[in-house]
């Protein structure tokens, strides 16, 4: 339908409502103009909505876990909610000592971590045809098509393997680590 | 045969603080370790290679039901393993540990439920046989989890102890595998023969390029609280060569937790001398950091010190970090010059063996040097025939248990020795690389089950112990004095499994009533033959024989003492009457009155 020139539409104005007053059939057709106009195209209905799962739903579980575990190793959480500023690098680094050993631990016992590229990093690599651009994450001069030629950054890292623990039934693992008191 | 009938071979390491074990399905598959799930936090299960010899036993208000709940045992209401020795570090009075410590020493009732020692009353109590089930019943668990169809009695198993074992030890592991639920007792196999077997197992045809006819192997097994030492010699019979294991050790109450804890006093000492103080909390933290540093230091020569940072317990990390090191010159001083200094050959260990149990507890060693007891092993085990020397030599050392993982501790060991049979006009001993140290011993054993079964390499030994009954002297009675006893060797050394020695001796013994007999062991005697008769105060004396010889009461039959080795290397002593069959078992009397 191509939209009426402006003057048209003035005239228009001007008469239609004592149209609408005197001629019924003119009424008749007019009736439901503030609907949606039926002539458009229904709008595509967005087919069955994925229901996203909400944060409550989705298992969070090996995440807490994870989190527990690196807490309990190599005291993460305590380093990460602490207050840096006015501390002094020797102490920051005392205590740096204790998460860096624990959470090591932690990830060797629990995890497989590899490179995902074996080249030490600042060596020129090539990228074939048809590399998986999930593993690999090209920037800078990205023109054409592969193969590419480059520089590696950073060697990346993949998780070959996790085994968590299993847990208990009844386990509450948003618990990443009990108060502890002394008797 | 097919496959599926043949049992598979099992190796257990029953260590005193870390238990394994390993298995090997075919005939020439290399054993691997079983993958034990146990509690490593409250709720969570992992499957781990080592299991630690560690029995806690919460307070009721102490975790939610569940939190220690096994895949094969969901009410679990106490806890084995990692988690145990966690917890029980926090919560030493319901820890449950060296419980086969324990099970070796005569001066409690092993049969009693004592464990944890000194526990306040509300605490469950087990004894040293108990524990000792509890671990072997979690890895048959673990096992038949994971071979459903192949339960673990029904395999070939084979369990080590210490050679330093007596024969009331080695009864009672074998109980100890009994109440475990093995209906059939595991084969039992020294640890430092299982090392050697391992060794072999890694080695496959190449050791006999490797150690040659004459050769006499020294193995040295420091695990984390006890050090066994064996001999064992390289012969040639019928123009094969074989292994024989000559000499064994005593029990020594020294191993590497002792290194470590040392290492963390002298750091502690230090901390306090520059003014600041750690609580008991972080003195186990500091245990742990000492025993990583030691690693460090022990083995890369070029480092002067491993930075220590111990943290406070709670969440504020930063400030509360005690900052430290341990210092290449600590560990050389503690470690090396404290637990293996350079001595002559000559040197014993300085306090003596046994003194009068004035307080009850595991008689740790109080000589902490690990070469002074080596040298009493070797100079009490001299070759006789040979005059200018006064110990025997090793040719070879076969090093086995996490300290000895260490090139410096085996380099100084080595240079002592080296001295010591140098002097001597011998060879400074080579070493034989090649084994790991934390399942050498489950591995060998699984090796040792799987070459019984297909053919193999075996080493010959017998019984580590040459063993003796008290016998009543038959003099003039005095009042107030105890009648004599002498010592009369009922069971030598060496005696190889299956075979049975008598006594000449008859003893006219009343039926119907409970006899006891005084028992002796001692591993220093290889040359004792039956009926010799010693001193009580040259052997060791164990636990009492007893039985009551069941039959019409009153009548009076004259028997003979019988020794048999079993076919799983228990000794087994019985009284038979002379000129019939009839036949009574003795059986070791653990309780202590």
């Amino acid at each position: 339908m191509e939209p009426l020139d402006f003057v048209s539409r003035v005239i228009l104005a001007v008469i239609a409502p004592w149209r609408v007053l005197f001629d019924g059939r003119y009424a008749a057709s007019v009736k439901g103009i503030d609907e949606p106009p039926k002539a458009l195209p229904e709008p595509t209905k967005p087919k069955e909505p994925e229901i996203k799962p909400t944060e409550e739903e989705r298992d969070l579980t090996p995440a807490l876990q994870l989190l527990a575990i690196l807490q309990r190793e190599g005291r993460l959480i305590d380093f990460l909610q602490e207050d840096l500023a006015g501390a002094s690098d020797g102490d920051i680094g005392a205590a740096a000592r204790v998460v860096h050993d624990g959470c090591k631990k932690g990830i060797a016992d629990y995890l497989d971590l590899a490179q995902i590229r074996a080249e030490e990093e600042g060596d020129k690599v090539e990228l074939e045809a048809g590399f998986d651009a999930a593993r690999i994450k090209v920037t800078g001069n990205v023109v054409g098509d592969p193969p590419f030629k480059g520089t590696l950054a950073h060697h990346g890292w993949v998780v070959d393997k996790i085994r968590l623990p299993d847990l208990a039934e009844g386990h509450d693992p948003s618990i990443v680590a009990p108060a502890e008191v002394e008797l | 045969m097919t496959e599926q009938d043949t049992p598979i071979a099992v190796g257990i390491d029953l260590g005193t603080t870390n238990c394994a074990l390993a298995f090997a399905t075919g005939a020439s598959d290399t054993p691997q370790p079983l993958q034990v799930p146990q509690v490593i936090a409250a709720g969570e299960v992992t499957p781990r290679a080592l299991l630690p010899s560690f029995l806690y036993f919460p307070s009721d208000a102490e975790f939610g039901a569940g939190a220690l709940a096994l895949p094969w045992y969901p009410g679990a209401r106490d806890v084995v393993g990692t988690f145990a020795r966690a917890q029980g570090a926090a919560t030493p009075a319901r820890l449950v540990s060296s419980a086969k410590s324990w099970l070796s020493y005569g001066g409690v009732d092993r049969r009693g439920e004592i464990l944890p020692w000194d526990a306040p009353d509300e605490v469950p109590k087990v004894s040293p046989l108990q524990a000792s089930a509890r671990y072997l019943a979690h890895l048959r668990a673990a096992w038949d989890e994971e071979h459903p169809d192949h339960p673990l009695d029904e395999q070939d198993v084979v369990l080590t102890v210490p050679a330093s074992f007596d024969a009331v030890a080695r009864e009672l592991t074998t109980e100890a595998a009994t109440l475990a639920g093995f209906d059939e007792a595991p084969r039992l196999l020294e640890e430092p023969q299982a090392a050697m077997y391992d060794w072999l197992a890694q080695r496959g045809n190449a050791w006999r390029q490797e150690v040659a006819v004459g050769d006499v192997i020294l193995v040295v097994d420091v695990g984390g609280g006890t050090t066994d030492l064996s001999l064992i010699a390289v012969r040639e019979v019928e123009g094969e060569l074989q292994l024989e294991r000559i000499a064994v050790g005593d029990h020594i109450l020294l191993g590497g937790d002792n290194m470590d804890l040392a290492l963390a006093h002298t750091v502690r000492a230090r901390l306090e001398d520059a003014g600041k103080s750690i609580d008991d909390w972080q003195m186990r933290a500091l245990t742990h950091a000492c025993r990583a540093g030691k690693e460090a230091l022990l083995s890369d020569e070029s480092e002067d010190s491993y930075p220590l940072a111990i943290a406070g317990r709670g969440s504020k990390l930063i400030g509360s970090t005690v900052r430290t090191e341990l210092t290449a010159e600590d560990v050389q001083r503690v470690l090396l010059d404290g637990f293996f200094p350079v001595v002559e050959s000559s040197a014993r260990p300085q306090v003596p063996r046994r003194v009068g149990l004035t307080a009850i507890g595991l008689p740790y060693a109080s000589d902490a040097a690990m070469t002074r007891h080596l040298a009493a092993f070797l100079g009490r085990t001299a070759d006789t025939s040979d005059d200018a020397r006064t110990f025997a030599h090793p040719t070879a050392i076969l090093f086995n248990g996490g300290v000895t993982r260490s090139p410096r501790v085996r380099e100084r060991i080595c240079e002592v020795l080296g001295a010591w049979t140098r002097a001597e006009g011998g060879e400074t001993p080579r070493v034989l690389e090649g084994t790991d140290a934390e399942l050498a011993v489950c591995r060998g054993a699984a090796y040792y089950a799987q070459s019984r079964r297909h053919g193999g390499l075996r080493i010959r030994g017998g019984t580590a112990q040459a063993h003796y009954i008290g016998i009543e002297r038959a003099e003039l009675a005095v009042p107030g004095i105890p009648p004599r006893v002498d010592a009369v060797c009922v069971a030598p050394f060496g005696m190889e499994e299956g075979t049975e020695v008598e006594l000449d001796q008859v003893f006219g013994l009343v039926l119907g009533e409970p006899v006891s007999f005084q028992f002796f062991g001692s591993a220093g005697r290889e040359d004792d033959t039956v009926g010799a008769v010693v001193k009580p105060s040259d052997v060791t004396e164990l636990s009492p024989l007893e039985t009551t010889l069941e039959g019409t009461d009153g009548e009076v039959v004259h028997v003979k003492l019988h020794a048999r080795v079993t076919e799983v290397g228990t000794l087994e002593l019985s009284a038979v009457e002379d000129g019939s069959s009839r036949r009574w078992k003795l059986s070791f009397n653990v309780r202590v009155e």
